[in-house]
């Protein structure tokens, strides 16, 4: 027999019938209903299949401890798999799949593992590894296969096309979990004053309460709320909190419209909210755990409460007959609420008859069997009977083979807290005896627990636990006298976790979604995998979707119980967040796609894509790369360009350069400890080129720094390391340069920059920005000079340097990034007028490598001096940063890499950046070098590079290179020549 | 997340710092030519169990470099001062407006 729903009851709207599919069947369910509840309804008993017997599964809780109910949600690129059917609400349209079955639930050909059980036991992957199949094609085949056998839903590998959002919150509280202790903790607070959110992970406030369906606790419900509502409290239901971090910031997701079939576009499907909470209050209630016992994991056996709530919250019968089995009080309730619903019910308890609960049940007629324990379910697919035993006060149980019809079996073996969001924190539960459950251990933070999250089952004791943490946190210096509300139950609850026959062996599982029984945590034992931390990885209990909810206290008391000490002291494995699997894309936010990382544009970025230009990405930045015409290619652009700067003129937009403001009495001083060449003597109206290394001695980064005046300074940086510098010149000066006074301000987005660079440079400039004398007398080679251009009206300041990058006669003039764009069309106007054009990145790599000029490619974090070849522009009379540990014998060896220049030996013949360099004969390992950087030079006509070489231009310029690229399956003779290929006196830039 | 009072732009979240290093070094001065005591001050670091002084920088706030307590096992934050004497000794006299957010 399977499920039905009631003529009447629960918390659905049966005027709203809702129609989804479910394997291609169409299924009806009312809003209200989740995905579990109402196929339970219409009478789906198998919904699941196991992960590695492929044992049919089903749904066995109702909440997010299920580990038989999960789906594969939503279609194509939306769909997401090992969704929880118990917590999942459904609506119009909605696509439901089973899993891990072919073809499907409920005839499933991967069944046949079952019979191969014997070798899939515990371990059974990690012991491939070792045997005689080890690194055979034999293991390489099982694996294979179990990987394909094995497993849960299947992930769409389309990219998430669903949006998500990030919000930041503070308040006052955060309670978590609006169940009785929940609502009325937040309440209380709220009405006194405090800004509290309560958060819900289900799509209700009333925790437990929603299972009994009865006036007066919904009347508790609708007050609490709108009491909270009204106290300025906010509520956020379909919220987890999944984890809890230092300082007690909190993650939550909220799941905005997975529930919803037609939601407005803009709404995301979920959002993480980040919470920073003055305090928290965590009444995140406590999950029922089954028993072991054999066959416990067929369809139709499931949490002794969750029969309940069924019935209660959705109207649906979970069968006609049901067995209660239990160890405790708590499932009284349950089994009477079940019964007057008309439920043919009848309790197993383990304990001798004398609770009050009892005999109440007793009284109103309840079927109550004491000393009665499950033993093994019969039937396949369902529940057939089950077969019962005895059990002594010694917890030894014996069957007289004793058979009671059910299609349903209510288990429980008592509730365990949920502990995980203070275990996130570090905190370890302890083992409280009295309860037969783990508690959460004492913690230093401000984090109150209540309600049945601390141990309080009865809703009086719940309501009482809140007015503690109430009053601890208004009222913290008054310390209330130790309260004595009553945990657990009244009768004690007797320790059950295993029902176990001598001289039997039963199937019975603790982990039914992993497929692990007790037994495999006996083999676990037995092969000394003891602690419970290895136990749990060698068995894989607890690892999957559902973290063993339901059956981890099962596993650890086994545990126990085979090595001979109690619970408390073999101990509980560490929570760690999520406390649900969170989707990755939710935790990413609006950082997808374009947005991943910052975007940054030059104050010319709108005249470049005008121009035609190709951009590349250069860390944030968005660089022209080439300017190509009439439908040149990348290479043919980038050679047009470097060759018109040479033969006339070109301009590039450097505004990305780093660029930093030092001012202060002491600025000379500080760039004379900073940088590797002396800066003492730097007049004003004058650039200095400068090195600044690490304290390691490893190049850090160049640049030009000009002198405005005696106290002002203008630094340029790479683009790379302009924050980096920016970022460590700070440290030094307010951690070991305090005596400097000094203050170094970021400028590189208050300037935009252009140089102007070419035989024609100085035609084009003084056409252009006649307030200077550019000629050569007035403006030599590192002068710097400011003034102002009169254009159109407006009175644009600017700055020059007369700096050179390209090797050519070069300016860099430096105008407020507002003015970027005019500036740039007005010097471009000058610019093509003398013949000349714009010039990209590309075009700016190919000059620089003819001239050697190194930039983050060779510098990159190992290169010192040497290497680069700046060694004699280090001063030897002062002390600088980096000084010291530069002369490191290690970083001295002559036979260090150092920057060459390359050529292809066949000058016809082409090599790629990467390729490393080796002796002829000798190609192998690392090489003796690389390369760094290569173009096709106009200048020369061929392809030239720059690199690295074991001993540089001295020790290889009479020698053969192998320029090999075994990547690319290319190797090709080269010759080492200087890294100044082009112009190395210099003329072109100096006249 | 670790919550950093920055003593001039209040309580926020460690993403707006950058952690720089051991705030128990002392670098020599540049004019030691010593390369063991350099050497130590650039690659030898404890690796305490508890409290702990670390360098951090308010990168996406006032920029301040800070010397910042914590607890490497509990993640307990303590006190937090600016680097820089001078900064310190401004924040803490009471003529200066301090900001809280």
């Amino acid at each position: 027999m399977t499920g039905s729903r009631f003529a009447s009851g629960g918390l659905i709207d049966r005027k709203k019938p809702i129609t989804f599919q479910y394997d291609g069947m169409r299924v009806q369910g009312f809003a209200g209903d989740t995905i579990a509840s109402a196929l339970m309804a219409s009478g789906h008993q198998i919904v699941g299949r196991s992960f590695k017997y492929h044992r049919p599964r089903g749904i066995n809780s109702a909440g997010p401890e299920e580990s038989g109910a999960l789906f594969t949600v939503g279609d194509n690129a939306n769909r997401t798999p090992n969704v929880k059917g118990t917590i999942a609400e459904i609506h119009d349209g909605l696509i439901v799949r089973s899993q891990n079955a072919f073809p499907n639930v409920r005839y499933d050909v991967g069944a046949v593992n079952g019979l191969i059980a014997p070798f899939l036991s515990a371990g059974f992957y990690y012991k491939t590894f070792v045997g005689p199949f080890s690194g055979t094609r034999f293991w390489m085949m099982f694996e294979y296969f179990i990987r394909k056998a094995a497993g849960l839903g299947v992930a769409s590998r389309d990219a998430d096309p669903a949006t998500y959002d990030i919000a930041h919150h503070h308040c006052d509280i955060l309670v978590v979990g609006a169940g009785p202790s929940g609502l009325w903790t937040a309440v209380q607070l709220a009405e006194a004053g405090q800004s509290v959110m309560l958060v819900e992970q289900d799509f209700a406030c009333g925790g437990q309460l929603l299972s009994r369906n009865n006036a007066r606790d919904a009347a508790f419900i609708a007050e609490m709320q709108s009491r909270l509502t009204r106290a300025g409290g906010r509520i956020m239901v379909r919220t987890t909190a999944f984890g809890l971090y230092d300082g007690l910031v909190t993650g939550l997701v909220e799941r905005v419209t997975d529930h919803l079939s037609a939601p407005h576009e803009s709404l995301p499907r979920e959002i993480f909210h980040i919470v920073r909470p003055q305090q928290i209050v965590l009444a995140s209630g406590a999950l029922e755990r089954g028993l072991a016992f054999g066959n416990n994991d067929r369809p139709g056996v499931m949490l002794a409460h969750a029969v309940a709530r069924y019935a209660g919250r959705f109207g649906v019968s979970a069968g006609q007959s049901c067995i209660m089995a239990t160890s405790h009080d708590g499932t009284y309730d349950d089994a009477l609420q079940l019964a007057e619903s008309g439920m043919q019910i009848c309790v197993l308890d383990a304990r001798p008859c004398h609770t009050d609960a009892q005999e109440v049940a007793k009284r109103v007629g309840l079927d109550v069997l004491f000393e009665t324990v499950p033993v093994q379910v019969a039937g396949g697919r369902g529940v057939a009977g089950l077969e019962v035993g005895m059990c002594d006060s010694d917890g030894v149980v014996h069957s007289d083979n004793r058979m009671i019809g059910a299609d349903v079996v209510g288990m429980s073996g008592g509730y365990s807290p949920v502990v995980n969001l203070l275990s996130h924190r570090g905190v370890k539960p302890v083992w409280d005896a009295d309860i037969q459950a783990f508690r959460t251990g004492p913690t230093t933070e401000a984090i109150q627990v209540v309600g049945s999250a601390d141990g309080f089952y009865d809703n009086e004791a719940c309501l009482a636990s809140a007015d503690v943490a109430v009053s601890h946190i208004l009222r913290p210096r008054r310390r209330d006298a130790e309260t004595d509300i009553f945990r657990g139950w009244q009768t004690p609850a007797m320790p059950l976790f295993e029902i176990n026959i001598q001289g039997r062996s039963l199937k019975s599982f603790i982990d039914p979604q992993h497929d692990v029984t007790t037994a495999d945590i006996r083999q676990a034992h037995s092969e000394g995998f003891v602690s419970v931390e290895h136990m749990k990885r060698y068995t894989t209990l607890g690892m999957a979707t559902d973290q063993g909810r339901m059956g981890n206290i099962l596993g650890l008391a086994t545990m126990a119980e085979a090595r001979n000490m109690p619970i408390a002291e073999s101990g509980i494995t560490t929570f760690r967040p999520p406390f649900t699997p969170v989707s990755i894309g939710v935790l990413a936010g609006r950082s997808s796609g374009a947005d991943w990382w910052p975007t940054r544009r030059t104050p010319m970025h709108d005249t470049h894509l005008s121009a035609g230009a190709a951009m590349m990405d250069a860390g944030y930045w968005k660089r022209a790369w080439y300017y190509p015409q009439n439908g040149e290619t990348m290479d043919d652009a980038y050679i047009r360009e470097a060759a018109i700067v040479r033969q006339t003129v070109g301009m590039v937009d450097v505004s990305t350069l780093g660029k930093i403001a030092i001012q202060g009495p002491d600025a000379t001083e500080f760039l004379n400890q900073i940088y590797i060449n002396a800066f003492a003597k730097l007049p004003v109206g004058k650039a200095r080129y400068g090195i600044m290394l690490r304290d390691d001695g490893h190049v850090m980064d160049d640049g030009t720094t000009w002198r405005l005046s005696d106290d002002e300074y203008f630094m340029t940086t790479t683009t790379a390391q302009a924050g980096p510098v920016m970022l460590f010149l700070e440290e030094l000066l307010q951690t070991r340069m305090t005596n400097l006074e000094v203050h170094v301000s970021s400028v590189s987005d208050y300037w935009a920059g252009i140089a102007v660079a070419g035989p024609l440079a100085r035609q084009v400039l003084t056409g252009a920005l006649p307030a200077l004398d550019w000629s050569n007398d007035a403006f030599p080679f590192m002068g710097v000079q400011s003034a102002e251009l009169n254009l159109g009206g407006a009175v644009i300041p600017f700055r020059a340097a007369r700096i050179s990058f390209s090797g050519e006669r070069a300016w860099e003039i430096y105008v407020p990034a507002d003015f970027g764009n005019v500036v740039w069309a007005h010097l471009a106007e000058h610019v093509a007028l003398a013949g000349g054009s714009p010039y990209g990145m590309e075009a700016l790599g190919t000059l620089r490598i003819e001239k050697g000029h190194v930039t983050g490619a060779e510098l990159d974090g190992r290169v010192t001096l040497e290497d680069a070849g700046f060694a004699r522009m280090a001063s030897k009379t002062k002390p600088y940063i980096g000084s010291v540990l530069r002369k490191r014998p290690g970083l001295m060896d002559e036979a260090r890499p150092r920057l060459v220049g390359i050529f292809p030996k066949d000058r016809s013949k082409q090599f790629g950046t990467g390729a490393i360099l080796c002796e002829p004969g000798a190609v192998s390992g690392f090489g003796k070098g690389w390369i760094t950087a290569v173009t096709h030079s106009p200048a020369f006509g061929h392809w030239i590079g720059l690199g690295f070489v074991s001993g540089g231009y001295d020790a290889w310029h009479d020698k053969t290179v192998m320029i090999a690229d075994p990547v690319r399956g290319v190797t090709i003779e080269g010759e080492i020549v200087s890294p100044h290929m082009f112009d190395p006196e210099g003329g072109r830039q100096n006249g | 997340m670790l919550r950093l009072d920055c003593p001039v732009c209040g309580l926020r979240d460690h993403d707006e710092f950058t952690y720089l290093e051991d705030g128990s070094i002392t670098y020599p001065k540049l004019t030691n030519e010593n390369q063991d005591d350099w050497f130590d001050a650039v690659y030898l670091r404890e690796n305490p169990r508890g409290r702990h002084v670390e360098k951090w920088h308010h990168t996406f706030g006032c920029r301040t470099v800070l010397l910042v307590e914590r607890d490497t096992l509990t993640h307990v934050i303590g006190k937090i001062k600016p680097a820089h004497p001078k900064i310190a000794a401004a924040l803490k006299q009471p003529a200066t407006a301090k900001k809280r957010s």
